[in-house]
This record gives structure tokens, C-alpha cells and sequence, in this order.
């Protein structure tokens, strides 16, 4: 094994130029960035909006709803409550719409370095 | 309330000094057993800095959540909610929040695309060498500033766990503790780092929901109650509102978003974490693994909410700030009241192996980013063979070890706090923009990755050396000079925002054009997996 930053392997001698420019990457890209950038945008202007309240509007957040459970509490607790759902969601989405492409193109790009060099590469014995 | 307080004999606490040594012991013994055994199979560089990605993602993501509740974590947050109510429990949630970012924008990517550390990644497509050179310098220096939060924190601990209140006998404990972590990271590798990182994962959160479901049972599974009597104890009802320690004045407010900012951001950027995705075979088993630790790590600052009121309710804020470790000593005090001495051995034996388990994960990520970014890499030229720089990571490690041995001593006694968010900011300052950026930003250039990353890196840190942390104020490392010229202290709020800027200025003024081709290949291996590092099979 080299000290590079990426060994000889599977993909290798593979023009990812020419991968990349393929609609089913293309759609890849898209699905994956039309999730992740929208979601990561949403939380972290729910956790600064969170923030900014626990920080400049202390009276609203203290105000008690039930016994002395206030609402700065309420909201710091669905802070969980939107972060294990939103982990939920995303392995959801990843398992249903990213990892069956990406195991097609990943196989295709193998399975043609099989082919070429006819012997077995990218399995588990390197 | 005011009598039960009183039930908690601080000074009675030495006569346990015993039992939580041997319990400690007990736990150092197993968890060298389990070291030795791991340690068999350590053959290729691949299993010593990456355990051979032989780890689940379950396993993985235990030992993500045993790096990342550090004692700061666990002893830290606690101590701050029992003290300052509702501001501490905003460190939980900002910790917590901050996975979200490693797991839609990190993780995988990152899995797919490196090979041991931080500075494969940002090498891919760019120039190897300043980019490789700049990374292993900010991993360096973010392990080394989470160092020393945890071996100072070690030496607080100790005078109120073992009874050690002398400087030279602190001193002699934080020898001890580097030494033990030298062995285990010398022997085990990544592999027998990461088995301890489990076991001190299982023993603290499940020592945690014990303590948890005491306290809640005290008070009939009835929160509000819990919160009555909190507030009943410390006798202030602000302890259950936002800005008891923040919100004095305006500074201290834009402190709050500078610590938020830093918090949210910092934990995708931290080398130790990111380390950690290469342990597992597939890309798909480092989601499993950050979905797995958002878990543990959720639950356990829930936990954290209910330990910290019950601290302040039982327990009491003044009895917690007099005793010896101050706001640290929130949960062993806490663990005495409710279990006496043998669950205050316990859950400082754990605390203890939170240290050590900690220190070992930062110190093999040091050694690896020195071995393989700068010796493999950089002064060998890539011409060294693995064992080569296998044995120099190990020499690093003991380097490493003496170094952070030597710092505990000196900053024993300071504010970890401080220095656990000066990791945090620094991290997210200069590693997350040049992330964010390779990963996602196709005309990312080598100038804007060295821009970013030395400017935020600079600029982080020569703002905590201007701040109120480093000197003028009545808690600062040095009280009798002032040359507090940032009002700030922590740096986030300026030196992150800059970072980002610098890589998109250094990008746009770069006249030279990065290989596209590279870029091509990066996009594609890091969306798809393919040609990523496989498992080594033995």
C-alpha cells in the first residue's frame, strides 16, 4: 500500500470526466444536493432562530405553559426532537433514492474495470 | 431543601479515595486485556489508523459517541446547568445539533473520498503539498488545544475524586494518566482505541440513565416537580430562564452566538471525529455509524437536562461552586448523594476512562496526521513504506504524549470549558470552509484552501490570545496584565465567517486553474463509493 492519497484500485484507469457528465450522475448530484443543501439550510436557521431567542427575548422564553415547564424549554427540547427527525428522514431519502443509483454506477464503473483487466477488483480480497 | 444539602459531606468524600482507585483499576486492567487482544491482528497502516475498516457502523457510532462526550461533555455540562440553569443546557443542544452537519454534509463524502485523515480529502484535488502541510498543521493544533482541555480537566477532577489537593501530587496523577494512554494508543492502535472508546461509551451512558431515572423517580417521573425543587434549592427562579450567564450585556449576548456559532459548527470539523468514519468498511456503514451516535449522544444530553437540575435541586449551586473541582464536581456530587461511595467510585472511574479514552483517540489522530500527512507525504516525499511510517506514528504518539503530559501540568486549574470551545472555534474556523468548499464547490482552488485555512486558523487564535479568556478579567489565565483588545471569548462569530470569506476570495483571485479531471474524479468517488478503501480481511 502507498503512502498516496488514493491507491491503484478499482477505479483507477476509469475517465470520471465522462462519468460525471452522464445523466444518471447528473441525477445523482441533484437528488443528492436537493436534499442535503435544503435540510441543512432549515435546521440551522431553526437552531439560530433558537438561539437569538434564547438570547434577546428571555421574557417570551420563560413564559411558563405547564407547571414550570416554559416555552424555552419546550423549544430546546423539539430542538431534539427535529434533529432526530430530520436523521430519520435522511436515511430514509439515502437508502430510497441515493444508494440504488449509486450502486448502479459504482457497479458499472467495476464491473467494466473487470472486463478490461480480467481479473477480480474492487471485491473484498484487494 | 436546604437541610438536604447539607446531607452532602464534601469532606467525607476522601474517605472513598480508596474504593474509586480500585474501581479505576478494575477498569484499566479489562479495558489493557481487551487492548492486548485487538492489538494481534495490527499489521498494515490501514489497521493501525483505521482498524483495519473493520468496524459496524453500531460499533463505529459507539465509539463516535465515547471521543465525543468527553469529560467536558459529561462533568461540563452538567456542572453548568446545575450552576447557570437553562444557559448550560443550551451546550447540549448546540452539541447535539452540530451531527446534523457532519451527517448531511460530512460523513459520507468524506468516507468515500479518504483514506486515514482530515488532509487526504483536502489533497484530493488540489496541490498535495501546502494543502497537506496547512491541514496537518490545524489538526495538530485542534487536537492539541482538546489536549489539554481534557488532561487539565484531569488534574481538577482528581482533587475532588482521589482526594489530591497538592499541586505535585495532581502533577504525578497526569503523569499517570499519559502514560496509560500512551501504552493503550502504542498497543492498540485504532483498533484497541476504539474498543475502549465503546466500553467507556457503555459504562458512561448507562452510569448517566441510572442516575437519570433516580432522580426522576425522587421526584414521582414528574419534571416540573424536579424543576420546582431546582429552583426552590438555589432559591432564584431565573435558574429555569434563558441569560442567567449570558445575558448580563450586550457582549456577553454576542459571546452567546459566538459559542453557538462555534458549537454548531466545530463538531464536523473536529480531526478526532472525522477520523473516526474511516474505521468502517463502507460509506453506507459511516451514515449507520453518525445516525447511531446522534442517538446515544441525544439521549445522553437529555439525561444531562434532568442530572444538572438534579444537582442544583439536590445537591444545591452553593455546595457544588465551594467544593473542591468547583462546577465540575456537579455530577460525582450528585452521584454520592444518591448512591454514596460506591456509585460515586463508579461514575468517577468512568469519568476517568472518559479522560483517557478521549486522550487516546486525539493522540492517535495527531500521530497519524503527523505519520501520514507531513512524514509520509511531505519529508519522505511519498517514497517511505508503510511500516516506515507506522514506526513514526508510534514515535509520535510518545512525542504526542509527553507533550500533552507536560501542557496538563501547566494549564492544571484552568477553565476547561474555555479550552474545549477554543477547539471547537478553532476547528470550525479553519477545517470546515475548506470541506464544505472541496466537497461541493467545483472551482474551489489550492489559494482559497491555504487562504481559508491558515487565515482561520490565525485569526482564531490570535483573537482568544486578545480576549478576556487570556487576560484583564478576574478569571483569566493571566490576571495581572491587559491587553484584552476583543471584547469576545470566543472567536467564532468573527474568525469563521472570515475563513469562509478567504477561500472564496483566495478561489476567485487564484489565476490558476485547478485540474478537472481530479475534480471529476472527486464528485464521482465521493457521491458513488467507487475505488473506495475496502476492508482489510486477515
Amino acid at each position: 500500500m502507498g503512502n498516496d492519497a488514493h491507491t491503484p484500485d478499482a477505479a483507477a484507469s476509469v475517465d470520471f470526466e465522462q462519468v460525471q457528465s452522464t445523466g444518471q450522475f447528473q441525477e445523482l448530484r441533484k437528488r443528492h444536493r436537493s436534499f442535503v443543501f435544503p435540510m441543512a439550510i432549515a435546521f440551522l436557521l431553526w437552531y439560530f432562530a433558537y438561539v437569538l431567542l434564547a438570547d434577546y427575548a428571555v421574557g417570551f422564553m420563560s413564559t411558563k405553559v405547564w407547571g414550570n415547564i416554559n416555552i424555552g424549554l419546550i423549544f430546546g427540547l423539539l430542538q431534539f426532537v427535529s434533529t432526530f427527525a430530520i436523521t430519520g428522514w435522511y436515511v430514509h431519502y439515502s437508502n430510497k433514492r441515493l444508494d440504488p443509483i449509486a450502486k448502479e454506477i459504482r457497479d458499472e464503473i467495476e464491473g467494466h474495470e473487470f472486463d478490461k483487466q480480467g481479473n477480480r477488483v474492487g471485491g473484498v480480497n484487494k | 431543601m436546604i437541610n438536604i444539602a447539607a446531607a452532602v459531606d464534601v469532606a467525607a468524600l476522601k474517605d472513598t479515595t480508596l474504593l474509586n482507585m480500585g474501581i479505576f483499576g478494575i477498569f484499566v486492567a479489562v479495558t489493557m486485556v481487551i487492548v492486548f487482544r485487538a492489538s494481534r491482528n495490527n499489521k498494515t497502516a490501514a489497521d493501525y489508523y483505521a482498524a483495519g475498516r473493520s468496524f459496524t457502523g453500531s460499533q463505529n457510532g459507539t465509539a463516535i459517541a465515547g471521543d465525543y462526550l468527553s469529560a467536558a461533555s459529561f462533568l461540563g455540562i452538567t456542572g453548568a446547568i446545575a450552576i447557570n440553569g437553562y444557559d448550560g443546557f443550551m451546550y447540549s443542544i448546540g452539541f447535539l445539533v452540530a451531527w446534523l452537519v457532519a451527517l448531511l454534509l460530512v460523513a459520507e463524502l468524506l468516507r468515500n473520498t479518504g483514506k486515514f485523515t482530515m488532509a487526504d480529502v483536502l489533497s484530493f484535488r488540489l496541490k498535495q503539498r501546502p494543502v497537506r502541510i496547512a491541514a496537518a498543521i490545524s489538526t495538530l493544533a485542534v487536537c492539541f488545544f482538546y489536549l489539554l482541555a481534557q488532561m487539565a480537566g484531569a488534574g481538577s477532577l482528581i482533587s475532588l475524586l482521589l482526594g489530591i489537593s497538592d499541586w505535585g501530587g495532581q502533577a504525578l496523577v497526569i503523569i499517570v494518566v499519559g502514560a496509560l494512554m500512551i501504552m493503550y494508543v502504542l498497543i492498540g492502535g485504532m483498533k484497541g482505541t476504539t474498543w475502549v472508546q465503546i466500553i467507556k461509551a457503555i459504562l458512561l451512558i448507562a452510569g448517566a440513565a441510572v442516575m437519570t431515572l433516580w432522580v426522576l423517580a425522587i421526584y414521582g417521573f414528574n419534571l416540573s416537580s424536579l424543576l420546582g425543587a431546582a429552583v426552590e434549592t438555589a432559591n432564584n427562579p431565573a435558574v429555569l430562564n434563558p441569560g442567567l450567564q449570558y445575558g448580563k450585556t450586550e457582549t456577553s449576548k454576542l459571546d452567546f452566538m459566538s459559542l453557538g456559532l462555534a458549537l454548531v459548527l466545530g463538531t464536523a470539523a473536529l480531526p478526532h471525529v472525522l477520523m473516526r468514519f474511516y474505521t468502517v468498511p463502507t460509506a453506507k456503514e459511516a451514515r449507520k455509524s453518525v445516525v447511531w451516535s446522534i442517538w446515544l449522544i441525544g439521549l445522553f444530553y437529555l439525561f444531562t437536562l434532568v442530572l444538572g437540575y438534579g444537582a442544583a435541586a439536590l445537591v444545591g449551586p452553593e455546595t457544588i461552586r465551594t467544593a473542591p473541582g468547583g462546577v465540575n464536581s456537579a455530577a460525582p456530587l450528585l452521584a454520592f448523594y444518591l448512591g454514596g461511595p460506591l456509585l460515586l467510585g463508579f461514575i468517577s472511574a468512568v469519568a476517568f476512562a472518559t479522560i483517557l479514552a478521549v486522550v487516546a483517540g486525539l493522540t492517535i489522530t495527531a500521530a497519524a496526521s503527523f505519520a501520514h500527512d507531513i512524514y509520509a507525504s511531505v519529508i519522505s516525499k511519498g517514497k517511505a513504506d508503510a511500516d516506515t511510517e507506522v514506526k513514526v506514528a508510534r514515535r509520535t504518539v510518545v512525542v504526542i504524549g509527553v507533550l500533552a503530559i507536560l501542557g496538563g501540568i501547566l494549564a492544571n486549574g484552568q477553565n476547561v470549558a474555555f479550552l474545549v470551545a477554543l477547539a471547537f472555534a478553532v476547528a470550525a474556523s479553519a477545517n470546515l470552509p475548506t470541506i464544505i468548499y472541496s466537497l461541493f464547490w467545483r472551482k474551489f482552488t489550492t489559494q482559497g484552501a491555504v487562504w481559508s485555512m491558515y487565515g482561520g486558523l490565525g485569526a482564531a487564535i490570535v483573537l482568544i490570545i486578545f480576549s478576556p479568556v487570556v487576560s484583564g478579567g478576574a478569571t483569566s489565565m493571566i490576571k495581572d496584565a491587559n491587553f484584552a483588545l476583543f471584547p469576545l471569548s470566543n472567536p467564532g462569530i468573527v474568525s469563521i465567517p472570515l475563513a469562509f470569506f478567504l477561500g472564496w476570495l483566495g478561489t476567485v483571485l487564484d489565476k490558476k486553474r485547478e485540474d478537472t479531471a481530479k475534480q471529476a474524479e472527486m464528485e464521482v468517488r465521493s457521491l458513488t463509493g467507487v475505488g473506495a478503501e475496502k476492508a482489510v480481511n486477515h
